[in-house]
């Protein structure tokens, strides 16, 4: 008999990155008992790696900047297919959220009048990042960790219990959600990643904040931790996934050396003269430009390499064409059998500046620091190689965009492993601030379906029977594969079929490949080890075992709704069809599970979007609108050109100041660097 | 440009285990932990150990290669001759849990004792302070939380029983940087020599040694800290002040 222990809570959190513990800060100053279960130590999530910032209009660097103009910046980076209404409580919320960190200690870097500094970055009209230096995901994380060591040290002084109301389950993970009779969430089954030992925690309301899917690809900016669960668990629970196919790669991470496979390479290495080239020593960019773009571009090394020193007389290089552009050279460039050593292509910088290697060093500090340290490689005198490298999903848990409510009564998500606020592709900056502004109203939406329960859920033993025996599983395979050589192929078939760029055979193989792997994965076994309940205890392997099921699935989500998308918009690029279609533009899709719940499989069905409402519709102009709307969606219908008021010139003259701003940013846009 | 290494690893549970031999292929350009997850789908499926990030961010996989305590993402494998055996073992100064991975739980709990951030009565938005008087903060909170000053400090590494009366670097530069934050209104001074051990230090910088952020732990906080305890309990015009009535003191703040 195995043995399980027990818990009761009113809210637990599951993931423990800016999204959970906002939301757990938020549940538990509810006056909810809370939990927050995490599969790293406390303090040690993803979000500790994002660099730019936290996108709010506070107006301190530039006072025009205000809710409308945010709103706008991420509609348009989004492509139009944001959840309009996410984008709106995001941009309206994000300066109160980042006012509120600072009185929880945090140390933002300051302008000369001491307020939050904030500066530019692609996509965003005005500078509108707070910041602290290139480390402002760690100090998101810090001063929400001790904003709830705070809360603690309440409740030690009023009960004599640290963890009388909020409670960390550091190294814990969660396999499943658990509901009762009548389909509402009663609680989660998962394991103490230490000993093994099984915990089912009793708790009427759920929120998900898991993050992202990046380790269902071979190369990734993302770490471990990234194994789609809360996007999987979700859908197991009878969740629904939005727009899964739109997943952000950046055309530039590293491939080589192994160490660093993934790991960005900030754009402003190209911004500051770097250049790409191919194995062959031609800077291949120059074969790469659309006709689109053939006016504003230079046309031959000499006149590229003068636009750096006067951009005002010449053209600008195309390593600084828009992200999917470079992606998708580099991806010809490789596919042509023209990449680098180890399937990228080369960057650099060598005698590429003015003042030689200290000027590499001086302006471009981090990455010389980080090449030197992790890969042992002077940026000063070799090339890099670079590949794209899955970074974000844009997709995620269909939300209610005001308390982050899923369509499992009881199930909340906020953060990356939600989806909506970022439409087809997000802006750099934006990623912190949806942390907090949505972490927030996940903990206040599940605080409030908590409060308007008759009575707690029970936990069905039948249900708690089954997670177990599925958790035990690998353990009962005789000759069961290796998880790790599952995982590999798993992610090599996503990365060479649903990768960056992605053409309907390919895409149609992926699934079919999917198909095989999920027989695999579903054989997967593993050993017991000298420790912990029933050798259970700090195993890897059993961990990835697990962990396996839900990377599938999301793969599966991933592969079909990019099948399905017969257009290219934002981090979805399909070679068979280049154009972004504005009747695509109003169909989300949406994932769900169907079939026999012992195998189920991802069914997706079309779903429409929302019509914009109209006063957030005025904020942009109509010729800006017609690029991305159908004509029958235009205000005014087909044939209205909409009117400009005298009250409204103002706004008018400031979106055509910030349709040619993000024209120029577009190329720069997503930049988490 | 691929190697066969000797590695040692240190396998077992607490109190009960053995370094254990292996055989295992490098390549080029490789840091230990690619070598440790390589023994892992490999030769060792169970072998555990904490790792998250890979970039030296977030301070998960600290261990001792060959006796140094170190980041494993972090050290490359190009820094040993390809004949030398590569000796990784926990942290010695918390218990081992499995293999690579120990009980760092002391850190936490210690977190806990320091009274927080406190910033009296201000608003959302109004607080103003200058880049040069932030900074002096900013430096310790680029801290990853790894725990290598705490595992290297030689006041805990092999005492065991301070450990119940000393924080550690990492919590005392904590309390610096909250001393140090122009907006706390806390004063920690008192605590920082009574419940929390600062007078145990006696700045051998270890810990500003192993510091993979570089932050200078004994020079930029655990000696100013000293300075202003010395300040708060010892400064004989204070004293003196205070006797006549003439000083008021602030209120010490009590751990938490």
């Amino acid at each position: 008999m195995t043995e399980i222990e027990r818990h009761s809570y009113d809210v637990v959190v599951i993931g423990a990155g800016g999204a959970g513990l906002r939301a757990a800060i938020e549940a538990r100053l509810q006056g909810k008992k809370t939990a927050i279960i995490s599969k790293s130590l406390f303090g040690k999530a993803h979000t500790v790696m994002a660099e730019g910032g936290a996108a709010a209009a506070m107006g301190n660097v530039n006072a025009n900047d205000n809710w409308m103009v945010h709103f706008r910046d991420t509609m348009r980076g989004g492509k139009f297919m944001n959840s309009w209404r996410m984008a709106e409580l995001h941009a309206k919320e994000a300066p109160e959220r980042i006012w509120e960190l600072e009185l929880w200690g945090a140390l933002f870097d300051r302008t000369k009048e001491g307020k939050i500094s904030q500066r530019n970055f692609g996509g965003h009209e005005y500078p509108r990042l707070a910041h602290v230096g290139d480390r402002t995901g760690l100090e998101l994380i810090r001063t929400a960790q001790q904003k709830i060591v705070a809360l603690q040290q309440e409740d030690h002084a009023e009960h004599g219990d640290y963890e009388a109301n909020l409670k960390v389950w550091a190294e814990t993970t969660v396999t499943r959600l658990l509901k009762d009779a009548d389909g509402k969430i009663c609680g989660v089954f998962g394991y103490v990643r230490e000993t093994g030992k099984f915990v089912v925690f009793e708790a009427p309301a759920v929120v998900l904040a898991t993050g992202g899917i990046g380790k269902a690809f071979k190369v990734t900016s993302n770490s471990w931790e990234y194994t789609g669960d809360g996007h999987a668990l979700a859908l197991l629970a009878g969740g629904t996934l939005l727009n899964m196919e739109f997943v952000q790669f950046h055309p530039t991470g590293m491939v080589w050396p192994p160490s660093v496979k993934g790991i960005l390479v900030t754009e402003s290495v190209r911004g500051d003269r770097g250049v790409l080239r191919n194995s062959e020593g031609d800077r291949f960019m120059f074969d790469y430009i659309p006709e689109v773009f053939k006016e504003q571009y230079a046309t031959s090394p000499e006149e590229g390499d003068r636009w750096y020193d006067d951009p005002d007389n010449n053209k600008r290089p195309p390593e600084l064409l828009p992200r999917d552009e470079v992606a998708r050279a580099i991806n010809s460039e490789v596919k042509a059998g023209r990449g680098s050593p180890h399937g990228g292509v080369f960057l650099t910088v060598v005698d590429r500046m003015p003042g030689g290697a200290a000027e590499i060093v001086k302006r471009l500090p981090s990455m010389y620091h980080q090449f030197k340290e992790l890969a042992d490689v002077d940026i000063t005198k070799e090339a890099m190689e670079v590949g794209p490298t899955c970074h974000y999903v844009m997709g995620g848990v269909e939300v209610d965009p005001d308390t982050g409510a899923a369509l499992v009564p009881g199930l909340f998500a906020a953060g990356e492993v939600s989806g909506g606020m970022h439409g087809s592709n997000r802006l750099g900056g934006n990623s912190l601030s949806d942390l907090l502004v949505f972490g927030r109203r996940a903990g206040l939406g599940a605080s409030e379906y908590v409060d308007g329960l008759e009575a707690r859920p029970a936990v069905p033993e039948d249900v708690v029977a089954a997670a177990t025996t599925e958790a035990l599983a690998p353990f009962e395979r005789e000759d069961g594969e290796n998880p790790y050589a599952v995982h590999a192929e798993l992610q090599q078939t996503m990365n060479t079929l649903v990768g960056i760029i992605r053409k309907e055979g390919e895409l149609e193989e992926a699934i079919a490949a999917l198909g095989k792997l999920r027989e695999r994965v579903a054989n997967v076994g593993v050993d017991p080890v000298a420790v912990g309940d029933g050798g259970r205890g700090y195993h890897p392997g059993w961990h990835l075992a697990l962990d396996l099921r839900n990377m599938l699935l999301v793969s599966e989500a991933v592969a079909k709704a990019a099948l399905e998308r017969q257009e290219s918009r934002g981090g979805h690029t399909r070679d068979d069809h280049p154009g972004m279609s504005a009747e695509w533009r109003k169909i989300n899709l949406v994932c769900s599970l169907a079939g026999d719940p012992s195998a189920p499989h991802v069914e997706l069905r079309r779903q429409p979007l929302t019509p914009m409402r109209t006063d957030l519709l005025e904020l942009f102009e109509n010729d800006e609108l017609k690029k991305y709307l159908t004509a029958e969606e235009l205000p005014g219908g087909p044939a209205g050109e909409a009117e400009t008021g005298e009250a409204e010139a103002d706004e008018a003259e400031a979106a055509a100041g910030s349709g040619a701003t993000a024209a120029g940013a577009a190329e720069n846009e997503e930049g988490d660097r | 440009m691929s190697y066969e290494a000797k590695f040692k690893v240190w396998r077992g549970d607490d109190g009960d285990g053995e370094l254990t031999d292996y055989t295992v292929e490098v390549n080029e350009g490789e840091v230990v932990l690619d070598i440790i997850h390589r023994l892992q789908a490999t030769q060792a499926p169970d072998l555990a150990v904490r790792w998250n990030c890979k970039a030296g961010k977030c301070g998960s996989c600290s261990a001792e290669v060959n006796g140094m305590p170190r980041l494993l993402c972090m050290t490359r494998m190009s820094t040993f001759e390809p004949d030398e055996t590569v000796t990784v073992t926990p942290v010695r100064t918390f218990p081992v849990i499995r293999d690579l991975v120990t009980d760092v739980s002391y850190n936490y709990q210690k977190a806990r004792e320091i009274p927080s951030f406190d910033p009296g009565d201000a608003k959302p938005g109004e607080l103003r302070m200058q880049q040069v008087d932030v900074e002096r903060s900013q430096e310790f909170r680029k801290c990853i939380e790894c725990f290598l000053c705490q595992n290297v400090c030689h006041v805990i590494r092999d005492h065991d029983e301070n450990k119940e009366e000393y924080a550690g670097p990492r919590f005392l530069m904590r309390i610096g940087e909250l001393e140090m934050h122009p907006a706390d209104q806390a004063d920690r001074r008192n605590i920082a020599q009574d419940d929390h051990g600062l007078g145990f230090c006696n700045i051998t910088k270890c810990c500003t040694e192993v510091c993979p952020e570089h932050i200078k732990i004994t020079d930029n906080a655990l000696i100013p800290m000293k300075e202003r305890v010395v300040g708060r309990k010892y400064d004989p015009v204070v004293w003196l002040g205070s006797k006549l009535g003439i000083v008021k003191k602030g209120q010490d703040t009590p751990s938490a």
